[in-house]
């Protein structure tokens, strides 16, 4: 702790950091551009100029930038003093010169940093009379808008793209005043982070495409917290809904999980929502009905026995909990399949009786030495793939530190470290994003790969069981062993037990923190309700011991092949069906009963990393219920009745109810309002219905109101619905609601952590191998994932469709030629697929892309046959 | 009962003074053009629509009852897809036409609204738009923006340099 003088007055600072940062963080408002909390200082704005003086005698004082000034003990400053105000209002107004008169059909506009900083700084009238600079703008794809016009060539775009998350596809280009930030030319984005360019941007220059097509101001729109519901690692996400339909996603700062950023897949996903193939009314045989006659006929089927339950990974904890109990604990069955099942069940028991700790993803970034063992991350969990690029950093860290160059002083950091990464080593079955940070590179099935990394672990500790000779594994050893904080990433995605295994003895052997990726937003959190997998149900129908299925959310054709989903359907006399979108098992559902989506229902998920973390309505819904609600049958009227009864049933996730505040939450006794103090449109929006207004809806599922009435005062960190202050209208008032600028939000990050290691005994796996390559003329066909793709919901996304790879299947070099038409035989069924060449694929190895339509459901790896058409 | 005569006298004396009394609705009274009546939607000079749904005037409302929806153009032209005025609600305080930063919506001295049914006091665009610029004629916001529309590509508004070239390292 330091102190320093701020216009006369002591404060306790951070020595380490910078004025501007810390001025920030005591609530001053100091403008800024180019300063990011994630991304550091480079100076390069000009714009959060302060006066510094020498000492209490010093009257005259110089001009210093504070986001390039450490906080240094004993530092007097003056944000108010006339020179500094000045030579600020100066700064905007040289900013504003060129800037477009565009903020009416800006989509900015409302929530612009720039607006923010120019009425923080008084400018307000334009005396410049000369031409404006003019930029032709690029068309970057469906997620990101491009208008050039309004750059103030802050360089935050580049600086995350390229610096932060790996870009290398848009650039700062051209010279003096006519810099220009984009591609070489046209065409979409290629970087899974482009997204946050939106929220990076200080001004419109690049904004949210999807929102375009419904654009609404942020102060119209009504938010709730909200969990991205697109891969396992439970960002935090605020949707904003106006006019009955989802208009998009921002970030929800948590400086655990997703810091300041998402992926595109999770931003942009969200689409599915306002899907044509939404499930909106009860059908019986096709025929509409009333939900009270769709709940009559669930009753009825329940009260005439042999009913099975078939929970799913992408309903919430609670929906999952009320089909057990409407079903029944032997009844209910996870709705994963028997493999991934298994997968699972290991991985939680590995978290929880092993001896290493699950990191967060901020605890990911700190780590100096990484393996990441059969996942392609970058496409299975892609904000983790950022936390890691993040990681191969911290030797720079060190790097600067022994220089005595402060971390924040972005640049600096940067040339000291140069090209130093800290040791990442990537094993998977195909190449991956990451590849090009990392310092060692593995190819192979996954069985290859789970031996490697049980001869990487015997490397480390030789009571480990060793798999064969991997001269590689010697260095990956070595680095691991140097590591203060070495971290190993693997997960279920390659279907292969032993790289599991493999992973937990690497960790175990470094005492590394070990953190699996799981493949849905409640993965997690459906095996922790405990039931049978789905091949176990596929069973007990073939005997004829079923009378009625009921499957919440889940399209069963994604989880097993299509023959064994017919033969299941086709044993089973009663299908209901409870789901968001029309899969194709909806379709064939004797009664189908709409559910409400991650917006319209609230419930809770665990994440990857073991962490309940709860997700809220963000606008009432319209004719469509939580699946907790129609599968409680009325014995639970609000979310925390369903939560007192958890701990009873499943004690281990007794701890999900402290993931928010219960209904109950008041502030001042007042609710926290959904939606901004000038939301607008009230006694309109619904007046071409009835003139008079409706009443608002009520919540009792959580203490957040449907309107703009509630608490002055900032609320938790699991009930922000949006981010705003005073004077910072754009995403920047994060700043506002953090213990300091960067650090927890106040009041704590939300969620608990289900999952903590207990055990301090290393166990290792031995390992079990499958030999390969097969006989005959087998080929043995992985799974290949795709950040847009294979995920189920966001198929269904406008913007994420557009960019969906068509089918197809991928070999190595050697076997046919590329855009060959193939026959490809697994799992009982047959595919005509285009080849796609990957060199990095073996002999007799193939990969199909998982869960893009028709290829999900496929048990990969499996064995198959490829034969070319003729 | 002096008192009562002289107010009667009084009384008696009016009789010969002006008289205030407007014989509406046979009579009009006048209203200055800034009168703060019926809202209207107003054209530019070419004919288009000039409101950019920009949701200001909304915002602005005290009571709320304006609500739009933007939509935009093959040319990109942004544009109001419905816009809704609640007029039982509406105070005429004119703070959507302070607001507006293209003069779309303007008050016009007309406040002859009266409707035996609330419901037929909600206008929609269609009762909204005029045909012509109402009080403030010659301005069109598309020409001194600076996002390109059809008929007016990047560098041809109003005060701006023709569109840089990026690959030209002139100084």
């Amino acid at each position: 702790m330091a102190t320093v003088y701020i216009d006369g007055k002591p404060y306790a600072v951070d020595a380490h950091q910078n004025l501007l940062d810390q001025c920030l963080s005591l609530g001053f408002n100091l403008p800024y551009f180019c300063w990011h909390p994630a991304l550091g200082s480079v100076g390069a704005c000009r714009q959060c100029a302060v006066k510094q003086f020498k000492d209490e005698h010093d009257t005259r004082g110089k001009i210093v930038m504070a986001c390039i000034t450490q906080a240094s003990d004993g530092a007097r400053i003056s944000i108010d003093d006339p020179e500094a105000v000045k030579f600020r209002a100066g700064v905007i107004e040289g900013l504003m010169l060129n800037h477009p008169h565009d903020c009416p059909v800006c989509d900015e506009g409302g929530e612009c940093h720039l607006q923010d900083m120019t009425v923080m700084t008084g400018h307000d009238y334009r005396r410049y009379r000369f031409e404006k600079r003019t930029f032709r703008n690029q068309d970057l794809g469906p997620f990101v808008n491009h208008e050039m016009n309004r750059c103030i060539q802050c360089y935050r775009c580049v600086r995350f793209y390229r610096n932060y998350a790996g870009g290398r596809d848009l650039n700062a280009l051209s010279i003096h005043q006519t810099v220009y930030f984009g591609r070489n030319q046209d065409g979409v984005l290629e970087n899974e982070f482009s997204g946050n360019l939106v929220e990076v941007c200080p001004t419109g220059v690049f904004t949210d495409k999807t929102l375009k097509r419904h654009y609404t101001r942020k102060w119209d729109l009504m938010y709730a917290p909200s969990i991205c519901v697109h891969c396992a690692t439970g960002c935090n996400v605020s949707a904003g809904e106006r006019y009955g339909t989802l208009r998009r996603i921002v970030n929800r700062f948590h400086h655990e999980v997703n810091g300041y950023f998402l992926c595109d897949r999770g931003r942009y996903g969200y689409e599915f929502v306002n899907s044509d193939k939404r499930v909106r009314e009860a059908r019986l045989n096709g025929n509409a009905i009333t939900a009270e006659a769709a709940r009559e006929h669930l009753r009825e089927a329940v009260e005439r026995g042999r009913a099975i339950g078939i929970g799913s990974p992408r309903a919430s904890l609670e929906s999952n909990f009320a089909l057990r109990t409407l079903a029944g604990p032997g009844h209910f069955f996870s709705g994963i399949a028997d493999r991934d099942q298994r997968l699972v069940a290991l991985i939680l028991d590995i978290l929880r009786r092993g001896p290493c700790r699950v990191p967060t993803l901020h605890e990911i970034e700190l780590c100096d030495a990484v393996v990441v063992l059969g996942e392609d991350v970058t496409n299975t969990a892609p904000r983790i793939a950022l936390s890691v690029r993040q990681a191969v950093r911290q030797r720079s860290f060190e790097m600067a530190e022994k220089l005595k160059i402060p971390l924040w002083l972005d640049d600096g950091v940067r040339d000291a470290g140069q090209d130093q990464r800290s040791p990442l080593f990537v094993a998977t079955i195909a190449s991956t994003h990451l590849d090009e940070i990392a310092s060692g590179v593995f190819r192979g099935v996954p069985d290859e790969i789970a031996r490697f990394g049980f001869a990487v672990a015997h490397a480390i500790d030789s009571a480990a069981p060793s798999s064969g000779d991997f001269p590689a594994a010697r260095g990956i050893a070595d680095a691991l062993k140097g590591a203060k904080r070495p971290l190993v990433v693997s997960g279920a995605s390659c279907g292969s037990e032993a790289v599991i295994q493999a992973a937990a003895n690497i960790a175990q052997a470094c005492g590394a923190a070990l953190y699996f990726i799981v493949p849905e937003c409640n993965t997690l959190g459906c095996a922790m309700v405990a039931g049978g997998s789905l091949d176990a149900a596929f069973r007990l129908a073939a005997e004829g011991n079923v009378d009625t299925a009921i499957v919440l959310e889940n399209d069963l054709y994604r989880r097993a092949p299509a023959p064994d989903v017919d033969a299941f359907i086709g044993n089973v006399p009663h299908l209901i069906v409870l789901d968001s979108l029309l899969t194709r098992t909806a379709e064939r559902a004797e009664l189908l009963v709409p559910a409400g989506t991650f917006a319209e229902s609230a419930g809770t998920f665990v994440s990857g990393e073991g962490r309940a973390q709860r997700f809220f309505e963000v606008f009432p819904p319209d004719g469509v219920r939580e699946s907790w609600r129609t599968l409680g049958m009325g014995r639970w009227s609000t979310l925390d009745e369903v939560l007192a009864d958890l701990p009873a049933e499943l004690p281990g996730l007794a701890r999900a109810r402290d993931a928010a505040p219960s209904a109950k939450f008041r502030i001042a006794g007042a609710k926290i309002a959904r939606e901004a103090h000038r939301s607008s449109g009230r006694t309109a929006m619904l007046a071409n219905i009835n003139v008079s207004e409706p009443k608002t809806p009520v919540d009792p599922d959580s203490p957040l109101s449907f309107s703009m009435e509630g608490a002055e005062k900032k609320p938790p960190g699991a009930l922000i619905p949006f981010f705003w202050s005073a004077g910072w209208n754009s995403i920047q008032a994060t700043n506002t609601y953090q213990r300091e600028v960067g650090g927890p939000l106040n009041g704590g990050d939300p969620g608990v952590r289900l999952i903590e290691s207990s055990a301090k005994e290393k166990s290792y796996f031995a390992g079990v191998f499958e030999e390969f390559p097969a006989e005959g003329g087998e080929w043995l066909i992985v799974p290949i994932h795709h950040i847009f793709g294979s995920d189920e919901l966001s198929l269904s996304a406008q913007a994420v469709a557009e960019l969906v790879p068509a089918p197809y299947v991928a070999v190595g070099r050697e076997s046919f030629a590329q855009n060959t038409m193939v026959r490809v035989e697994i799992a009982g069924q047959m595919f005509l697929l285009p080849v796609r060449i990957r060199s990095e694929l073996g002999a007799r190895v193939a990969a199909l892309p998982a869960g893009i339509p028709p290829l999900a459901g496929l048990p990969l790896p499996q064995r198959g046959t490829i034969e070319e058409v003729k | 009962m002096f008192s009562i005569l002289s107010t009667i006298w009084r009384v008696f004396l009016h009789m010969f003074s002006r008289r205030v009394t407007v014989q509406y609705p046979e009579q009009k009274p006048y209203l200055a053009p800034r009168y703060r009546g019926r809202i209207i939607l107003s054209r530019d000079a070419e004919g288009g629509e000039r409101c950019v749904a920009c949701y200001l005037c909304a915002v602005a409302c005290p009571v709320d009852c304006i609500a739009l929806q933007a939509a935009e153009d093959a040319a990109g032209r942004r544009y109001p897809e419905f816009f809704r005025i609640n007029f039982s609600r509406c105070i005429f305080c004119g703070y959507c036409e302070d607001a507006c930063p293209t003069y779309a919506i303007q008050l016009t001295p007309d406040f002859e609204m009266g409707e035996f049914h609330r419901q037929n006091l909600v206008y929609e665009k269609q009762d909204l738009l005029i045909d012509g610029e109402g009080k403030y004629p010659g301005y069109n916001f598309w020409k001194v923006a600076g996002v390109a529309i059809g008929g007016k590509a990047k560098g041809e508004a109003a005060r701006e340099a023709p569109p840089t070239d990026v690959n030209s390292l002139m100084p």
